[in-house]
């Protein structure tokens, strides 16, 4: 299995790629011992995004998919942990159960969606526009819900203002349970959830189901005329994706304590595309840079003021387009993987 | 026995009716040549037999079971293999790992190397493994793609105009490999335009026009047939 760790689908392989790779993950563990409790606590806030970015990049970069659902089970899945944990609270480590359930409930609505649109043979250009239906109609939906009527047991909706005050995250320990607030212990559980969804990642698209995915990308009559239900598979990894999304959605709520509306609005659908898009959407390793460093940038920037900020994510996707279709980041490893290879063999 | 049979077949596009009563009898082991005029319907007689396309009326039953109703894939499972007249392979991906797709189902590790080794080398491809589908030359796509299908090992091999954009050294090496796969048992139901192809490959040949089987018989035959040569000749005039 650790063998598909390495694979056409996955740029990347080697001592040099893995010698990094440890590197990294190495500077990763070490960051919080230099550092202070709210800049980690700002650091786990990019890390939250990157699993919504890699659920872009398996059903739109691997799957050739183009959907604008993500927020939607991002949403879904944070109110999900929300109404949950509001309800039960955190006695006996249920955080973590609804942790697990919150993204259930993502998948399963995904499966819902899923079927509907792939089984009714809903593709291209109109699963773009179904998948951003259905994530403004939640929006929409959200935002009404300012009446005290909407509530779920003690949790109310808050409509605009969305919900908060949900319990942070909280692991049952003998004496006293380790609460997770945004700061470095959140960060070791947010860093190992995304190093753990990375390395499966790659396992799974460099296995025979990687393969039949990024075959439907390229070509989905001949994916299905070599006998595969295309349905079938779409449908997995769309939910899978959703899985992705809502892990998000409930770090995210975790994080902040609040979740929002707007989390699903047109500027929180467009983000996650555009900072896969830079990265490069068709592999795993430059759409976490590409997505953690443009939402450095971004970040950086909206100290000017967000307007500029976003004018900024407009520039660079138009100038990706325009330079690497790619993506940036994934044009940058290509060429500097073509380098080290003239290099290896002239030393060879 | 009959592999396949289609039991008056018809298919309307709006107004226009592509497929018209068709009835065909391909028999096992035969190597069956489909010609006619561009628009005849040729290649949409294939997507009814693939299930892409559904007919209006009509039957299709292969080794004798009614597959009408059928979803392409399991069609496929049942037998049935397609090299489609556009070149399908997967642009984005190398020759090998476009091979490695098609035979994944059937073989796993070891045994998929050594399958994968001996498609490479019958399609006479092994130079070309590592290069992007996409870079390929015409006849090398066309070559390719033939692999992927043969290499579901079906009954039945549908073949939409394999030659096109050969030279005539490649056509001539194409139906080698057509009657290599003939003699493997494989039953081969091709469209084609070039005569050479047909005259070196071909058992029976069908011609169709304006969606009807218009003559049926052996290559020599369907050459003697003014009738043929007249719609043909009627093509090049128009
Ligand atoms: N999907 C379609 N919709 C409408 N008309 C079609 C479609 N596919 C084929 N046709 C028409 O049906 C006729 C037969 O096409 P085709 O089967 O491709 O012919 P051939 O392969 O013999 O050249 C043509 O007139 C073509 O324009
Ligand atoms: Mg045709």
């Amino acid at each position: 299995m650790f063998r598909r760790l390495e694979g056409p689908q996955t740029a990347g392989r080697g001592p040099a790629f893995w010698g990094l790779f440890a590197l990294v993950l190495g500077a990763a563990l070490a960051y919080p011992l230099f550092s202070d409790g709210y800049t980690v606590g700002n650091t786990v806030y990019f890390f939250v995004w990157v699993f919504i970015a890699l659920s872009l990049c398996l059903i739109w970069g691997y799957g050739g998919s183009l959907s604008f659902g993500q927020t939607a089970f991002f949403g879904i899945a944070g109110y999900g942990y929300g109404i949950l944990t509001i309800n039960f609270g955190s006695a006996y480590g249920f955080t973590l159960l609804a942790l697990v359930i919150a993204v259930a409930i993502a998948a399963l609505f995904a499966v819902l969606l899923g079927y509907f649109m792939f089984f009714g043979r809903i593709a291209g250009v109109f699963l773009g526009i179904v998948t951003l239906a259905v994530t403004l109609m939640l929006e929409r939906f959200m935002a009404q819900t300012a009446g005290p009527e909407w509530r779920i047991g003690a949790a109310r909706l808050n409509g605009f203002n969305g919900m908060s005050a949900m319990p942070p995250l909280t692991i049952p320990w003998p004496g006293e349970p380790i609460v997770l607030f945004a700061d470095v212990g959140l960060y070791y559980l947010v860093l190992g959830l995304l190093v753990f969804v990375y390395l499966a990642l790659r396992i799974l698209m460099n296995s025979s189901f990687g393969n039949v995915i990024v075959a439907i990308r390229e070509n989905p009559e001949r994916a299905e005329m070599l006998g595969y239900d295309i349905r079938k598979y779409q449908l997995i990894t769309f939910v899978i994706g959703a899985a992705l999304a809502g892990l998000s959605g409930v770090l995210y709520t975790v994080w902040g304590q609040y979740i929002t509306p707007s989390s699903m609005g047109m500027t929180a659908a467009a983000l996650p595309l555009i900072w896969v898009a830079v990265g490069g959407r068709s592999d795993l390793t430059s759409t976490v840079i590409g997505t953690l460093v443009v939402l450095a940038a971004f970040q950086a920037l909206t100290i000017y003021g967000s307007q500029y900020a976003l004018v900024f994510m407009g520039v660079l996707l138009v100038l990706t387009v325009l330079i690497a279709p790619n993506g940036l980041v994934l044009g940058l490893m290509n060429w500097l993987g073509r380098i080290a290879a003239r290099f290896t063999q002239r030393a060879g | 026995m009959s592999l396949l049979e289609l039991r008056k077949l018809n298919k309307h596009f709006g107004g226009l009716h592509v497929t018209n009563s068709v009835d065909l009898a391909l028999q096992v082991g035969e190597i069956h040549c489909l010609i006619g005029p561009n628009g005849a319907g040729k290649s949409t007689l294939f997507r009814l037999i693939l299930g892409e396309h559904h007919p209006g009326s009509g039957d299709i039953l292969f080794a004798g079971e009614n597959i009408t109703a059928l979803k392409s894939f399991a069609r496929i499972h049942r037998g049935l293999s397609v090299k489609f007249q556009v070149p399908g392979v997967f642009k984005g991906l190398s020759v090998r790992q476009n091979l490695e797709i098609a035979l994944q189902s059937r073989h796993r590790g070891a045994e998929l190397e050594a399958e994968i080794g001996r498609l490479l080398s019958f399609l006479g491809l092994q130079s070309e493994q590592a290069q992007i589908a996409g870079n390929l030359s015409h006849g090398q796509k066309q070559w390719l793609e033939i692999g992927m299908a043969v290499s579901l090992k079906p009954r039945l091999l549908l073949l939409d105009e394999p030659t096109a954009g050969m030279s005539p050294e490649e056509t001539h090496v194409t139906g080698e490999m057509v009657q290599r796969l003939n003699a493997d048992g494989m039953t081969v139901l091709a469209i084609e335009h070039d005569m050479a192809f047909v005259r070196q490959v071909a058992h029976r040949v069908t011609v169709l026009h304006l969606g009807q089987v218009f003559a049926q018989g052996s290559i020599d035959e369907i050459v003697a047939d003014e009738r043929v040569a007249a719609i043909y000749l009627g093509q090049a005039h128009a």
